[in-house]
């Protein structure tokens, strides 16, 4: 049996270590390395001067996650009390625009904000604008909620048509209003789904650089720019990039383990 | 609506899509009483509980406690704590903080809120179980830290929705005497919504049967078993016999082709009436002293009685009986005056 389901496990553990492993054992190389391939702990070091790029990436990530959660949160429990039928055309519609290539998705809003794109068409027909829409961290924070809002709704919608209505119903037997079956029940208990939503968004908000590239501009260069920069742009240092990829990579795991701590925390339970 | 009256429910209407659920249904719930209200599914019971509970607003009619109008207030308003079919404790708190909720809620201060929920634990037996998790105790165990967690805060009237439905055969005996236990002791009202005739008449004071959205009968087990007010009353409490009758005149009844002494009267003169006929009531005599004589079709083993089918002129009498008879055998069967229940015929 324990054989069989390791022949079986067998294709993805070759994938793994060529695709996943491999490379991260590359990068971790190559960030301490020079270009002759010596050590040094200068590629690390030199990162500082990046420091504003990399508050910003997680400032204008951070922003972008609150905002798909706030959205998102009330959305997936009302999907979730619909009657089944209806739960499914929502969510189909939720899912839509995924179905569309991101990059094209993110094009759509180029033409959307642009100086002479269809918004501040609109607006100019009240005698508004144009607006200075493109171009912003605001443009930015809503490329990213755009694009990555169904990836909070559904571990959220999932986690809560687990919850019985027997449990808000217990509540309110119990004397809680609605804020207090909010805080201290439906809250609670869709814990898991807010950790997974938070990082699901969280992380590729962080390290995206089409998104800041498109809608951004030159001037809201955000990391993944950079990193992108170093590998393919002029700039080309992959020590320098490899380096960067790793600050990024031990950022985005402190933030995941600091959500999952709130997650096991939860799981205890019975705080007295 | 006499002063004893705790909850009062005046023509209450509920439909679901358009579909009748409540005819216009009242009933008075005395204080302090086990009420028990019984019928098939879908008949309307766990929907009459929730119209009390505050989860569902009726369409039309009015619910009143201690004689004000609650039809509108939310269910977090009422003085009314429910015991759920599925328990719906919360799995994200231990024991001792599912119990706690309600106290907490009404910031009840941290001492007696203590005493409070370990007297509570002490009572349904889970004194020892505060920090355990709610999903891992067994079903009687989250039953009775449900009955707790409704019971710690001094409820006026105490819901349960077939709370023994999920548990097996011993453990609902069990607890169907724990509860009954609980209800005096706590001295309050129990409204319990089941299936089970033989849960509602171990346990209640009165029973509230109910099929099709409508009551059928209200009274006390005892009254219920034996003076059923129809068919459907009598079929579901128990088992029966029920037959067709002309009422000759006050105390005389035929059915099955014979003339019996009864001891009803008032119908009209060959009135039609449904007769009920309890299979322990029909008593096994020789053939020629019988009132009736019939055929046995079959004999199971019941443990305490045996179970007879007779075919006696075309129909098939249930008679239960200690002693068991051979199937083909011809035997009488005599009926006393007592055990003979005369129903008015259901408009159906």
């Amino acid at each position: 049996m324990k054989l069989k389901s390791k022949i079986i496990a067998a294709p993805y553990l070759v994938w793994m270590t060529a695709f996943i492993i491999a490379p991260l054992l590359m990068v971790l190389y190559f960030a301490f390395t020079d270009k002759a391939g010596s050590f040094t702990l200068e590629n690390l070091s030199g990162l500082s001067q990046y420091t504003p790029v990399f508050v910003r990436s997680i400032l204008l990530a951070a922003i972008a996650t609150v905002i798909c959660l706030v959205l998102a949160y009330p959305l997936s429990f009302m999907l979730s009390r619909l009657r089944e039928g209806k739960q499914r055309i929502m969510l189909m519609l939720v899912m839509l625009p995924m179905w569309m290539n991101f990059l094209l998705r993110t094009y759509a809003w180029m033409t959307l904000l642009e100086r002479n794109g269809l918004i501040n068409r609109f607006l100019g027909l009240f005698g508004i604008g144009p607006l200075n829409m493109i171009n912003t961290q605001g443009a930015v924070v809503l490329g990213m909620v755009y694009n990555y809002l169904p990836y909070m709704i559904l571990p959220l919608y999932t986690i809560m048509v687990k919850i019985d209505d027997s449990l808000i119903e217990a509540a309110q037997d119990l004397g809680a209003g609605r804020v207090h079956t909010l805080t201290k029940v439906l809250l609670p208990l869709s814990v898991p789904g807010i950790t997974t939503g938070i990082t699901m968004v969280f992380v590729p908000s962080i390290s995206t650089f089409i998104i800041s590239r498109m809608l951004g501009g030159g001037s809201n260069l955000l990391i993944g720019d950079l990193i992108e920069l170093q590998f393919l742009g002029n700039s080309y240092n992959y020590n320098l990039g490899s380096a960067m990829s790793l600050v990024l990579m031990v950022v985005v795991l402190l933030c995941m383990s600091f959500t999952n701590q709130l997650d096991n925390e939860n799981k205890e339970g019975g705080v007295v | 609506m006499d002063n004893n009256t705790i909850i009062a429910l005046k023509n209450i209407v509920v439909d679901f899509d358009g579909e009748a659920v409540l005819n216009g249904l009242s009933l008075d719930i005395h204080d302090k009483e086990f009420v028990t209200l019984l019928g098939p599914s879908g008949c309307g019971k766990t929907t009459t509980l929730r119209v009390i509970g505050g989860f569902l607003e009726p369409k039309s009619g009015n619910v009143f406690f201690n004689a004000k109008d609650i039809t509108h207030l939310p269910p977090y308003k009422r003085q009314v704590n429910t015991v759920f079919q599925k328990y719906a404790l919360f799995p994200h708190l231990n024991v001792y903080e599912n119990v706690a909720f309600g106290l907490r809620l009404r910031k009840v201060d941290e001492k007696e809120l203590k005493t409070r929920v370990l007297e509570m634990l002490e009572m349904v037996g889970l004194r020892g179980f505060e920090r355990r998790n709610p999903v891992t105790l067994s079903g009687g165990q989250q039953q009775r830290v449900a009955i707790a967690r409704a019971l710690v805060n001094h409820p006026k009237v105490l819901l349960l929705d077939e709370p023994l439905g999920a548990l097996d055969l011993k453990l609902r005996k069990e607890m169907q005497g724990e509860l009954k236990r609980i209800q005096q002791n706590a001295d309050i009202t129990f409204i319990y919504v089941t299936h089970d005739q033989e849960e509602a008449l171990t346990m209640s004071d009165t029973v509230v049967v109910m099929n099709g959205g409508y009551i059928q009968q209200i009274g006390s087990p005892v009254d219920i078993y034996n003076e059923p007010e129809n068919a459907f009353v009598a079929d579901f409490i128990g088992e029966s016999n029920i037959l067709s009758a002309v009422m000759e005149r006050d105390f005389s009844v035929e059915f099955a082709g014979h003339q019996f002494t009864c001891v009803d009267k008032g119908f009209a003169k060959r009135a039609l009436v449904d007769v009920v006929v309890r299979p322990e009531d029909i008593q096994v005599v020789p053939a020629i002293q019988g009132q009736l004589s019939g055929v046995v079709k079959s004999v199971i083993f019941k443990g305490v009685h045996y179970e007879m089918i007779v075919e006696q002129a075309g129909t098939d009498w249930k008679i239960h009986s200690t002693q068991a008879q051979q199937p083909g055998q011809i035997i009488g069967m005599n009926i006393g005056p007592d055990e003979i229940h005369i129903m008015h015929k259901m408009e159906d």
